[in-house]
């Protein structure tokens, strides 16, 4: 890549270094690395440091995580390197890892005294760049300079391969693997990168790989680039389109690319675990597809991690938006659990916990990974309810609906439908410091199925769905009492926290009836709705909107008061929409098929007694 | 000459801890080569800072091994964590130790021998 070779790299890092310590003597690197060291042994960091300053490295030590992501976070390009012990009173190390790597990109080297093979997989797994064994030598921390550079050799290898494609005028399969996709853009895209690349490399010739700017993916950008990819889908979803879609002036494709990647393996790992976990044995949860494969695959088990974490990995988002169209799941982790349809599948009610029980418990594991994926931050209420109706009305099963009666675990597909934007995540991401990747998937659901509730106008929506429901949704209970029962209690602001408790508990309970459901969401409003204030005002909103749709449209007239005097107490229109749907993670079928089914109209497959009649369109008072 | 006393007494000392197994030799070593001028007192400081924080593990792992019924995942991860700072001292026998107590924990053996 770099015309100067190695040399050439060397002396621009050490260009760069000297200008950072005002020194000009060439070939110092790695001087002046700057190192993160996280370990609560206190000897142990001790130690490091001496080490690492005896490298002549600049050496910041923590022995808590979060303090070191914060710092971390505070001062983006502030750190060359991560190096982090695996077990950690506070936060996993492997979570620290994922946190780091999608956030801020760094090459992050774990240690332990660990030393098992199982656990140095799960280094690898995670992305993690090296991994020592304790007690660390000297020797070992001289070298660490070696992963910087490679990392920003491979980055730039991603810009070369981009301009290089635009110079061979074939598209060059780089690992986003696009190119091929669009020739014409392609060359369009050629020709930028050709500048980006002609740019670059004068950076880079001066900096080398060292200096390549780093890309904060903050929690916006983050949801920014989880909704552009949900709405390519997750296989179509190629860093070209993806930065198109995203317009983030100063973003370049390369950006895109390595994102993409370790979004990718993260929701491949994610999908990995959950399809133990969930082992929802949908047919929905195709046999994970490491990549995107099935969507609700992901979405099983991102809603599953989602439910946990509150923050369903776009992955599931997207296989969620297929699967329920609104279920989305994804419940970001302080939103709304994910119960709705979509999160059926994903988290398998057959791992209740794992949805609703281990909401706190796996938020904390899926968000304290470092993933924090607060894929439902906001539950996307983008959707309209017209999209919900509509969703509905498709095929008088919905597409997303079949699918979930069918898989059972709303592998919905709803792609198509729930395509929406995730502007409602946006707002909600924002809220979520973490990284959302799912979120962006599962908010474009979420408001997509949510979108509906948020309508108010219940006028032509309840119509439509409630006719339908009724008509179909034979399960359609009542739940709309308890949906007004809900609505009265949700006047707590606790309510966005009652709705994720709601439906993670509602998983529990619920076994797929949609009574079940408004009891959940009545009975559990404090459960596990880990979503923090910002959350609550979503969470309640979505629970009501939740309710409501569980409930029928009977309650829809009704909820739609409720509802609207209870978003407005509590949270900005947005919250409703986007937490609709999550905090019922109610059994998972359960909420899908109410979800759909007041979506539809009744279209919602008889799988969960989710009784939806769609009423929550209307009565969510956006 | 008595500098020079303490400084054969130290080493004697230090090479039987060395020749019993209570202190690894690299890992020793390599605490030494890490103090220099500018941190004169290095190996001094990370010991005390051992002991300190070692105390506070054994006293927390004492506690727990009072409780009934024993918890041995806590007493495990207190092991594990015990067993890293000994390494990472050179604490060779004590980390031989925490192996072993974590055999037993695994084990479920409350008794321990």
């Amino acid at each position: 890549m770099n015309p100067s070779n190695g040399r050439g790299v060397v002396s621009s890092v050490s260009s760069r270094v000297s200008r950072k310590s005002s020194e000009t003597v060439p070939d110092q690197f790695p001087v002046g690395l700057r190192v993160m060291v996280v370990d609560d042994d206190p000897t142990c960091l001790m130690i490091l440091e001496k080490m690492l300053r005896t490298c002549k490295y600049e050496v910041k030590r923590c022995s808590r995580a979060e303090e070191a992501l914060s710092i971390l976070r505070g001062n983006s390009n502030g750190y060359d390197v991560v190096i982090s012990d695996v077990h950690m009173p506070d936060m996993d190390g492997f979570k620290l890892l994922e946190q780091v790597g999608l956030e801020m990109d760094l090459p992050v080297i774990m240690m332990s005294a660990d030393d098992s093979k199982s656990v140095v997989m799960k280094g690898v797994t995670h992305g993690a760049c090296d991994y020592l064994i304790k007690p660390v030598r000297i020797e070992a921390l001289k070298n660490i300079w070696q992963h910087v550079i490679r990392k920003r050799k491979n980055e730039w290898k991603e810009v070369e391969q981009q301009s290089g494609s635009a110079d061979d005028g074939q598209p060059k399969q780089s690992e986003d693997g696009d190119y091929s996709s669009s020739v014409n853009e392609g060359s369009w895209r050629n020709s930028k990168r050709r500048k980006d690349d002609d740019e670059d490399g004068e950076d880079r010739d001066d900096t080398s790989t060292l200096k390549k700017p780093r890309v904060v993916w903050s929690v916006e950008l983050h949801q920014q680039f989880v909704g552009a990819v949900n709405q390519l889908g997750i296989d179509k979803a190629v860093p070209k389109k993806i930065l198109e879609l995203m317009n983030v002036p100063g973003l370049t494709r390369e950006n895109v690319a390595s994102h993409l990647q370790k979004y990718r393996l993260y929701l491949r790992r994610l999908s990995g675990v959950s399809q133990h976990q969930n082992n929802l044995g949908s047919p929905f949860m195709n046999p994970q597809d490491p990549g995107y494969g099935p969507l609700s695959n992901l979405n099983g088990i991102d809603l599953q991690t989602l439910a946990a974490t509150g923050q369903l990995p776009a992955q599931s988002l997207a296989n969620l938006q297929a699967a329920g169209l609104g279920r989305a799941a994804i419940a970001p982790k302080s939103r709304i659990p994910i119960p709705v349809v979509d999160q059926r599948n994903l988290f398998s009610f057959e791992n209740p916990k794992l949805t609703f029980g281990d909401t706190q418990q796996q938020p904390q594991h899926l968000n304290n990974g470092g993933k924090q994926i607060n894929l439902l931050h906001g539950i996307p209420t983008n959707m309209e309810p017209k999209q919900l109706v509509n969703l509905h009305h498709q095929g008088n099963s919905i597409p997303a609906v079949q699918s979930v009666q069918s898989v059972h675990n709303g592998s919905y597909q709803p792609q198509s439908r729930v395509q929406q934007p995730m502007g409602n995540y946006n707002p909600v991401s924002h809220t979520s410091p973490m990284i959302n990747f799912p979120l962006s998937s599962s908010a474009e659901l979420r408001s997509n199925i949510y979108a509906l509730p948020n309508n108010p106008a219940k006028g032509g929506f309840p119509e439509d769905v409630t006719s339908e429901m009724k008509g179909s949704t034979p399960g359609f209970v009542p739940s709309y009492d308890i949906f007004n029962e809900l609505n009265h209690q949700q006047k707590v602001h606790d309510w966005e926290l009652q709705n994720v408790g709601l439906t993670f508990n509602a998983t529990q309970q619920a076994n797929n009836s949609i009574d079940v459901v408004g009891t959940s969401i009545v009975g559990s409003p404090h459960q596990a709705f880990p979503s923090s204030s910002q959350g609550s005002g979503l969470s309640r909103n979505a629970s009501v909107v939740h309710a409501n749709n569980n409930n029928n449209a009977i309650s829809m007239g009704q909820h739609h008061m409720s509802n609207n005097n209870f978003y407005h107490e509590n949270n900005p229109v947005r919250v409703k929409l986007e937490t609709p749907l999550f905090p019922e993670q109610f059994g998972q079928d359960d909420l899908m098929s109410a979800l759909l089914k007041q979506q539809q109209g009744g279209i919602v497959p008889a799988e969960n007694d989710f009784d939806f009649d769609g009423y929550s369109i209307d009565n969510i008072p956006v | 000459m008595d500098r020079n006393q303490s400084h054969r007494q130290v080493a004697t000392m230090k090479q039987s801890l060395f020749d019993q197994g209570y202190l690894d030799h690299e890992q020793f070593n390599q605490l030494e080569e890490l103090q220099d001028d500018a941190n004169p007192n290095f190996v001094e400081e990370v010991v005390t800072l051992y002991y300190r924080d070692s105390a506070r593990l054994v006293h927390s792992i004492e506690q727990a091994l009072e409780k009934s019924p024993i918890d041995f995942n806590k007493l495990d991860s207190y092991m594990h964590q015990f067993r890293g700072s000994s390494s990472s001292i050179g604490a060779k026998k004590v980390k031989a130790e925490c192996s072993l107590f974590r055999e037993y924990c695994r084990a479920g053996n409350g008794e321990g021998r």
